[in-house]
């Protein structure tokens, strides 16, 4: 039920490239993808007067209008949801924008920003030519100097190979194609991924009346508010979302990591493995193995807890210590506080029937990663990562923006596009002034 | 981390660290295969030997080879030669663990003073015995306690300790399933 991403990379549209070989638009800078990471490039680049267009194989917003599922709010609150000379201005600041009012307010930024946007133009080539990149679309053929890639972070879904091992009986479906649990069979689901996709999902799920078995792996636990704010606020105003890039010590690892155990919510609710545990989800080990019909678990969910539980205590000193040494200008009334250690079930689970029909359903949330099928530069890794220092790819004139720990922390979510963008664009300019146009 | 001195567990984790570097760039290097020869004795008394192993490209060996006596105790009526091949999975995990946290102490700039880990793993040996099929030959519960003297806090130990098995190969292969396949030759 869900539209099939990603509408831009494969060979849907191959007949008319060549016919329009004839016409080539040349234009300065290309952006592709007129979500919030392309038009706060698009926004920086008018400013600075650059020329440019954004292409975008769907509407604008397309990802957040057709790939959430229908509860999805972002973790973030509405004060802190701002992108180059646009901010939430409405009466709820603490609340999260459901995605109809992020879509409405990405809609709005493009309108305000004038952005030169192309809805339905799906890019299905970019190859290197002498004086910049070849971009072949559904609708015709550009030339430019420099390319943004800000096309997402969560193009497709990551499901592990055991998922082949599935028995036939059961449904399975990825957290892209997850709309609600009124489109799942009766009976039990099976969550896999503790992410904050994961720990909502099975929240929802178990809501709806449904057995829900959540396999946790490595995550991140968070709670909501700590001594009265909303831990975002901390993040913010500590200065830890700040962090760059290049200050971090394992960078790769921490572009992978999952996404806090985070929900928005008007109540601000902590969502971590005890409240799901409070709710009646069932939580098991890591998915290892899908053998003869049974789910095996790892039975190393204490240490998942506790690393999770040390990771947690070292973020809320780091908060305290910044709170302490800011003196009277941290607005914290609260004292420090520390939350029960995760709870391990009794007799952790290490298998699950997948065959005697208690459970019909598994829902991989197992994370996402981007989509560069029609990518035809050489800048990808051996996993098929974009090679980039600070969204500066390894290929002159091309960038990219829009993807976990950028450039900094908070580069993973919709207000960190601000900085990113300022920067990436000012890279590009002097980029753009350095090399000549060739005659 | 700062460093006012030097901290030494023994560890060379420049050494680890550069083969961690190399072997990001050659990944071939990395697949290693480690082996053991086991010999019937008597009764359920063996004997199995390692010494050699595959790595880093190419056939490797041990400065010796080493033996272990495998056999079960007197209450099973055995001769009780060595020690149980159970109890060496606890050998395996006991010292795995062991070595991840004086090799973390070393890159985290933590002086070691002790490091001992107790372990039980407690089995129904109706499942062995074939006397009840719901109950699992194996064990059905491992518990290690380390005890550790360190130049650090406890939340620094208990982050070393949860470190360490996340990096350690036997705590993997105890609690995740594996691929087994015994063939008669």
């Amino acid at each position: 039920m869900v539209e099939q991403f990603p509408g831009r990379a494969t060979g849907r549209t191959s007949k008319s490239s060549s016919q329009r070989s004839s016409i080539i638009e040349r234009v300065t800078t290309i952006i592709i993808g007129a979500g919030h990471a392309g038009l706060a490039a698009s926004r920086c680049l008018t400013e600075q007067s650059i020329d440019h267009v954004v292409l975008e194989r769907g509407e604008v917003a397309n990802s957040w209008r057709r790939e959430r599922w229908d509860s999805l709010r972002l973790l973030t609150p509405n004060w802190q949801t701002r992108l180059p000379g646009h901010r939430y201005e409405g009466s709820r600041p603490d609340d999260f924008m459901t995605m109809a009012e992020v879509v409405a307010f990405v809609s709005r930024y493009a309108e305000i920003a004038r952005a030169p946007v192309r809805t339905q133009t799906a890019v299905t080539s970019v190859t290197r030519v002498d004086d910049g990149y070849h971009v072949v679309t559904d609708r015709g053929e550009l030339r430019a100097r420099s390319v943004v890639i800000a096309s997402g972070a969560c193009n497709i879904a990551q499901v592990p190979a055991l998922r082949d091992a599935l028995p036939s009986s059961i449904q399975s479906l990825t957290a892209l194609e997850y709309r609600n649990p009124q489109q799942l069979a009766d009976g039990g689901v099976l969550i896999v991924g503790a992410s904050a996709t994961g720990v909502q999902l099975a929240d929802e799920i178990r809501r709806s009346g449904r057995r829900v078995v959540l396999a946790v792996g490595e995550h991140v636990r968070l709670p909501r508010t700590y001594r009265g704010r909303d831990v975002l606020w901390w993040m913010d105003a500590s200065g830890v979302w700040n962090q760059r890039y290049d200050e971090i010590d394992d960078l790769t690892r921490a572009r992978k990591l999952p996404s806090p155990q985070l929900v928005g919510t008007p109540e601000r609710v902590t969502l971590d493995i005890n409240a799901l545990t409070a709710a009646g989800v069932e939580i098991a080990g890591r998915l290892a193995m899908v053998r003869d019909g049974r789910a095996l678990f790892s039975g190393g969910l204490r240490n998942m807890f506790a690393l999770a539980d040390l990771k947690m205590n070292r973020l809320l000193d780091t908060f305290d210590e910044w709170a302490r040494t800011a003196n009277g200008s941290a607005p914290v009334d609260a004292p420090a506080e520390r939350f029960e250690p995760t709870q391990v079930p009794d007799k952790p689970r290490l298998d699950l029937d997948l065959r005697d029909g208690s459970i019909q359903t598994v829902i991989w949330a197992t994370g996402f990663r981007p989509d560069y099928r029609w990518l035809h530069v050489p800048v990808l890794d051996a996993k098929g990562y974009l090679r980039h220092d600070g969204g500066i790819v390894d290929s002159p004139g091309l960038y990219t923006l829009g993807l976990p720990v950028l450039r900094r922390r908070k580069s993973s979510f919709i207000h960190g596009s601000e900085d990113d963008a300022r920067d990436i664009t000012t890279h590009l300019a002097q980029y753009l002034a350095k090399v000549p146009v060739k005659a | 981390m700062a460093q006012t001195k030097t901290v030494n567990n023994g560890v060379n984790v420049d050494a680890l660290l550069a083969a961690r570097k190399a072997l990001t760039d050659a990944p071939q290097a990395a697949k290693f295969a480690w082996r053991a020869s086991c010999k019937w004795q008597n009764g359920t008394h063996s004997d199995t030997k390692v010494q050699g192993f595959f790595g880093l490209g190419q056939e490797q060996k041990h400065r010796t080879e080493f033996s272990f006596s495998a056999d079960h105790p007197e209450i099973f009526a055995s001769e009780d030669l060595g020690a149980t091949p159970v109890e060496y999975v606890l050998v395996g995990l006991a010292s795995c663990l062991t070595a991840g946290v004086a090799a973390v102490a070393q890159n985290r700039g933590i002086q070691l003073r002790s490091v001992e880990a107790k372990l039980e793993g407690t089995m129904d040996i109706q499942g062995i015995l074939g006397i009840d099929s719901d109950v699992r030959n194996g064990y059905d519960d491992i518990k290690v306690t380390f005890h550790i003297d360190a130049d650090a806090s406890k939340q620094e130990i208990e982050a070393l300790v949860a470190q360490s098995q996340k990096r350690s190969a036997v705590y993997d292969i105890v609690t995740n399933p594996t691929n087994v396949s015994v063939v008669v030759a």
